[in-house]
């Protein structure tokens, strides 16, 4: 992928054998929707208006059937974002015990706010709903992984890691 | 202590293992389950009192009964994994660390309501458990516990692992269905309910993880041990998901005649730091608070309800004595204006100028009449909507403002 972000939306052939098995796995081909557009995702960076018009080819939707769909769920990106995502949770527990000091750590060492990615595209800042890991909070999710019991240093370890 | 059942084999390494499973007497259930009738199977877990642990409470053989009989077409069965309760976490473990009961529990609930197809929708966050659970799939149809003729039994079940992309809304049960068909999540109109009209138009089943976990054994040991293990009208243990202020945070599988009380202070450790008890949340945030003076209630869902609050998804949330419940309240009021699917007028509106008058309350800047509008909001909004969101957003707007109304007057400019 580019820096410029300038991604041709177009699967594979091995990606578009995939598009093909979702679809028959369903009772009803429109059910691989989601799945697809996280192929799409996955493969593209971020779901773009023109990838939206690509799944709907695939899919014999019109595009506006995607988009409602891409616009309605928080994981699909329809920006470019940063090669690392955080998300830090501010619902109450995390609340309760310290999210707020997190992202205040996170802003201050990244240089960013929240929504913004880090100018050398390394790192985009997030913060969500319950992630549902109460047990651990304050916690944030980095990429697929769920950290938790966070303090400034634990951050710090954490972005160390990242770069 | 009482019996582990569902939390049983946590503690061991490779517990979400297919040879862990058998070794602990894992997919046992089967063989009875498929030398009984299927109508048998729903009748004992009538007869178990096993209740929806998603958030309804639903009895959960009841709901399996509301199938049409005789259906010719296809009847799918849908697994609620859609973990988004604020506060919960319990979903999470069993995916991670028993995924097998799961499947085993789908097959035994499969063959009982006659679907051949099950899905599983799990939150798009969970990656790492989704991961864990597929790769549990792939094993279970190694061994012939999945796929044709299972076991021999003439019994077909294909399992798919269906990954939702964020939305709280998505963990009901109609918003999951809309979701699953590759739409927004929205909720559908009731009636026709999901076991009359459900997926893809069939009838279906959409059960909690939990709820399906606890069937292998109720199947294996019989509905009046299960039922048994409760009170009179929910059977069995329940997995409480304890957050907020307490030493031992983390998930507690007990009894559901376990009261608050004990949960919070023996289980759970009690408050550290010696301070003391403010409120708690009891069954996830839509569940009324209960202030500290009102913690001898058992955990049941009917103890819970007598108690004016709910057990909801059993997410307690505890809070000490330094919060700030307008704090909380703003939190909570930012969460279901985030989360309002948007499809009903007044649950749209009413989540977001809810939410705007919370946040200027705490900045200093709230009215004298906020705390009374936003509590004839929520009072005139409940029950006028599509789904069941905004009743679960009412329950924390008129509990937290009623119980603690000095602490809202407080920060409001006389």
């Amino acid at each position: 992928m580019s820096a410029l972000g300038a991604v041709s939306v177009q699967f594979t052939r091995e990606q578009l054998a995939e598009v093909r098995r979702l679809q028959a796995l369903y009772p009803d081909k429109r059910a691989a929707l989601l799945p697809v557009l996280h192929l799409a995702q996955e493969a593209f960076g971020h779901i773009s208006l023109e990838a939206e018009e690509y799944a709907a080819g695939l899919f014999d939707l019109s595009p506006a059937h995607v988009h409602e769909v891409v616009t309605f769920y928080s994981l699909f990106f329809r920006e470019p974002r940063g090669r690392h995502v955080i998300s830090v949770c501010h619902n109450l527990t995390c609340h309760l015990l310290g999210a707020q000091r997190v992202l205040t750590h996170l802003k201050k060492r990244l240089g960013v706010d929240v929504g913004g990615t880090t100018p050398d595209g390394g790192v985009t800042l997030l913060s969500v709903e319950c992630l549902c890991a109460c047990e651990m909070a304050p916690m944030m999710q980095v990429n697929d992984r769920y950290e938790g019991n966070l303090t400034p240093e634990k951050v710090d370890r954490i972005l160390a890691e990242l770069r | 202590m009482s019996e582990l059942i569902l939390t049983r084999n946590f503690h061991l390494p490779g517990s979400h293992t297919l040879a862990l499973y058998r070794e602990t007497g894992g997919y046992a259930g089967l063989e009875k389950a498929f030398a009984m009738k299927p109508a048998e199977i729903t009748e004992e877990v009538k007869k178990s009192n096993l209740r929806g642990l998603g958030g309804a409470g639903f009895p959960t053989g009841v709901k399996w009964g509301f199938l049409p009989k005789g259906h010719p077409g296809p009847i799918y069965l849908v697994i609620n994994a859609d973990e988004g309760e604020p506060g919960t976490f319990k979903d999470r473990y069993l995916l991670e660390r028993d995924p097998h009961a799961l499947i085993e529990g789908m097959i035994i609930s499969a063959y009982a309501i006659g679907a051949h197809l099950g899905f599983v929708y799990i939150r798009g966050e969970y990656v790492g458990p989704w991961r864990i659970f597929r790769r549990a799939v792939e094993e279970a149809y190694q061994a012939g516990f999945l796929g044709k003729n299972i076991l021999g039994s003439g019994f077909d079940l294909d399992i798919i692992i269906h990954r939702g992309a964020g939305a709280y809304i998505c963990g009901e049960e109609t918003g999951l269905i809309s979701s699953l068909e590759g739409k927004k999540g929205w909720p559908k109109l009731k009636p026709p309910f999901p076991a009359i009209r459900g997926a893809f138009g069939a009838p279906t089943i959409v059960n909690n993880v939990e709820t399906i976990c606890h069937v292998p054994h109720i199947v294996r040991r019989g509905a009046a041990w299960f039922a048994g293990l409760g009170t009179k009208t929910q059977g069995g243990t329940r997995m409480y998901s304890v957050s907020g202020h307490v030493a031992r945070p983390g998930v507690y599988e007990l009894p559901v005649s376990v009261t608050l009380r004990s949960l919070i202070d023996e289980h759970a450790g009690g408050l550290p730091n010696r301070r003391r008890l403010k409120a708690v949340v009891p069954g996830g945030s839509s569940a009324a608070i209960l202030t500290a003076g009102e913690i001898d209630v058992t955990m049941d869902v009917d103890g819970l309800k007598n108690a004016g609050t709910m057990a909801g998804s059993a997410g307690v949330i505890v809070m000490d004595e330094t919060v700030s419940i307008p704090d909380a309240l703003m939190v909570v009021a930012r969460f279901y204006a985030h989360e309002s699917c948007g499809q009903c007028t007044p649950c749209r509106e009413s989540t977001g100028w809810i939410y705007k008058m919370t946040r200027r309350i705490i900045e200093g800047k709230g009215r004298k009449e906020d705390l009374d509008t936003i509590l004839d909001v929520a009072r005139r909004g409940a029950g006028t909507t599509i789904c069941a969101f905004f009743d679960g957003a009412v329950g924390p707007y008129i509990s937290y403002i009623e119980k603690f109304r000095a602490e809202f007057e407080a920060l409001i400019p006389k």
